[in-house]
């Protein structure tokens, strides 16, 4: 067996005999993705409404009848105005629509519990919407791209391929390296005769197959279980993923070179890789809606730009031209990493 | 090639921190030698040097006539080295973590088995048993196996015997006098001072710097002179006393007596009578053999 083989062998060997980390990294991207492709989700359903009526008029009627047929809304009935207050209060509603006749015409309030702000805005925007119905002049017809039912899985899944890869890549590989420096091991390995390269390369070479296979099993599950369209993007998907699985590694590296302990190392790639990966990728909070500084430091996230590139791929369906720009940042980002990371293991090797 | 080793004038700092001051020995080939000094005295960091791990801030390091810093590839083949603490794969077996090593340095075991096989035979018997389930002593073992398989020239031990139980570690001493009778040249560092007569040569290092180095008869040599056991059943008192006497230039407790260096005017008879008119009336003065933990001492008074 070649020396390189051996390494390979002896890092497989370490990864399987440890429980924790088999758990770790090929259950949870799996849980991960059931978790937030079916129970939780951002939708907005039913929404429990009430309304307050003054005088019934053919109009009001119509609007009556359009929040009763509503999928979004359960509309709990009429009631008298001086109960509104307690039914929000109780949360037994979460709106009420005010319906009043004035000159003829139907004028309405929206009052809205915004306890909850995102069900608030969406709650107002149906409730909108329905009312002013056909009464607009110019109706406007919406037209849902690429995810015309609104499902939160679809953009749950490059979210979550963007952080899965960060832990086991970043977190997973610098621990292991750093474990080694601990033991003192990577002192018998540097007095070996291999090349620090050969060492290095034999530690990451595993856990980049285990990235592997992992992506496998979360692209069947989002193509199969939940529902992501299949088209010629897919082939993309994989190679920007093996791209960004390979700056992921980078980060690792970097990490383990840096720090000392297995304790630092998770600390220091939990706080500055995990974190921003969630906070600040747009995986969940919207970076528009972000402030302009934290808007600029998402720039510097890589999971930022392989998320946007995995949206425009795997729900919009957009060819390879569309993501270049994203595939440029990443392939940078990675080319700086790596040589940032090999540099300052070199420098602490000799 | 008679020096296997040469260390010549080598300093190395971290930060403020002098870890060895102009440190200067030979080692002659198939030799024995041994490096004792407390704990932070500079033996770690003198091993790195050696296994091309670090480099000197001054003075060159040569083994097997190859520079540690510019050679240090051509020489990596050639030393064996087991660092300080316990340094396999816990999670891998000993036969893996074994042929793991073997095949770093691209050797079979089969062909190498003659030179491990007195240390191995012990572990031949459970060859599945993850390295972190073995004892202290089987682990030494197959750490001093896994640093041998290679056929090294030169085995460099850092602190062997630490954590390691008595019978084990005489055991181990067993085994590298075998090592030796296969011309493999040995720098052994321990902070055991019972340990360093089981070496032909042997330095003493404290902060760094080397005391001296002679063979282990050669150290303590003329240390018995003035040399006394002093027992009682009061004993901090009577090392308090002792040391306000003139006629002592030293007294220290040493096992479960004190040991008492005297100037030349330093009768027992004339000292026993002073301290039981000031109380201490069991007191007993003998003669007392001296060894390297008494050198030691002496070695650095002038530092305490």
């Amino acid at each position: 067996m070649s020396i390189f083989q051996s390494l390979v062998k002896k890092e497989a060997l370490h990864i399987v005999r440890d429980t924790r980390t088999m758990v770790i990294t090929l259950l949870m991207p799996i849980v991960l993705l059931l978790l937030f492709g079916f129970a939780i989700s951002t939708e907005v359903n039913d929404v429990m409404v009430v309304a307050v009526v003054d005088q019934h008029t053919d109009e009001t009627r119509d609007i009556i009848q359009r929040l009763n047929v509503n999928d979004y809304i359960t509309f709990k009935g009429l009631i008298a105005p001086e109960d509104a207050d307690r039914l929000l209060r109780s949360g037994l509603a979460e709106a009420v629509v005010y319906l009043k006749n004035e000159d003829g015409k139907v004028k309405s309030q929206i009052v809205v519990d915004a306890s909850n702000t995102n069900t608030a805005q969406t709650a107002t925007a149906y409730i909108r919407g329905i009312i002013s119905g056909n009464a607009a002049k110019s109706p406007v017809i919406t037209n849902t791209l690429y995810n015309p039912q609104l499902k939160s899985a679809y953009n749950f899944v490059p979210g979550i391929l963007g952080m899965i890869f960060i832990l086991i890549c970043a977190i997973i590989t610098s621990v292991s390296i750093v474990r080694e420096k601990e033991t003192g091991t990577m002192n018998l390995l540097l007095v070996s005769p291999v090349k620090p390269q050969t060492i290095i390369l034999g530690k990451l070479i595993p856990y980049f197959l285990l990235s592997c296979i992992i992506l496998t099993v979360m692209l069947l599950m989002a193509y199969t279980v939940l529902g992501l369209p299949v088209s010629a993007s897919v082939v993309t998907v994989v190679e920007v993923s093996l791209l960004y699985i390979v700056l992921s590694l980078s980060i690792g590296l970097l990490v383990s070179t840096i720090v000392d302990t297995q304790l630092t190392a998770l600390i220091v790639s939990a706080v500055m890789f995990m974190l921003p990966v969630i906070m600040l990728s747009g995986m969940i909070f919207p970076i528009d809606n972000m402030p302009v500084i934290l808007q600029w430091i998402s720039n510097i996230i890589p999971a930022r730009w392989y998320i946007e590139a995995m949206r425009k791929l795997m729900v919009q369906q957009l060819d390879f031209s569309y993501v270049m720009k994203e595939i440029v940042i990443l392939a940078s980002m990675t080319v700086v990493l790596l040589v940032l990371a090999v540099g300052k293991f070199k420098s602490s090797t000799r | 090639m008679s020096v296997a080793i040469e260390v010549a004038g080598v300093t190395k700092r971290y930060g403020s921190l002098t870890a060895l001051d102009n440190v200067s020995f030979k080692v002659e080939n198939g030799e024995m030698f041994g490096l004792i000094g407390p704990d932070g005295a500079g033996k770690s960091t003198l091993y790195k040097i050696l296994a091309t791990l670090t480099a000197p801030d001054a003075g060159s390091a040569t083994v097997c006539g190859l520079d540690t810093v510019k050679d240090y590839s051509k020489l990596r083949t050639l030393i064996g080295y087991m660092p300080e603490k316990f340094s396999l794969y816990q999670d891998l077996s000993v036969s893996e973590n074994l042929h793991f090593f073997a095949s770093l340095f691209g050797v079979s075991i089969k062909d190498n088995y003659d030179i491990i096989a007195p240390v191995f035979s012990q572990l031949e018997r459970f060859p599945n048993r993850k390295a972190g389930a073995l004892s202290g002593g089987m682990k030494q073992k197959l750490a001093l196996s896994c640093a041998l398989i290679h056929r090294p020239e030169i085995l460099l031990l850092d602190e062997p015997t630490t954590g390691v139980d008595a019978v084990s570690r005489s055991e181990f001493w067993d085994m590298l006098s075998t090592l030796r009778e296969k011309r493999i040249t040995i720098l052994v560092s321990t902070s055991y001072m019972d340990e360093a007569t089981r070496c032909e040569r042997i330095a003493l290092i404290n902060k760094g710097k080397i005391l001296c180095i002679n063979t282990p008869e050669g150290l303590v040599a003329g240390l018995d002179e003035n040399l006394y056991n002093a027992v009682s059943a009061h004993m901090f008192e009577l090392l308090t006393r002792l040391r306000e006497l003139p006629e002592v230039e030293d007294c220290y407790t040493f096992g479960a007596t004190l040991h008492v260096v005297g100037t030349k005017d330093f009768n027992p008879e004339t000292v026993k009578r002073k301290l039981s008119e000031e109380g201490l009336k069991d007191v007993e003065i003998f003669l007392a053999k001296g060894d390297i933990e008494d050198l030691f001492i002496k070695l650095t008074r002038g530092e305490r």
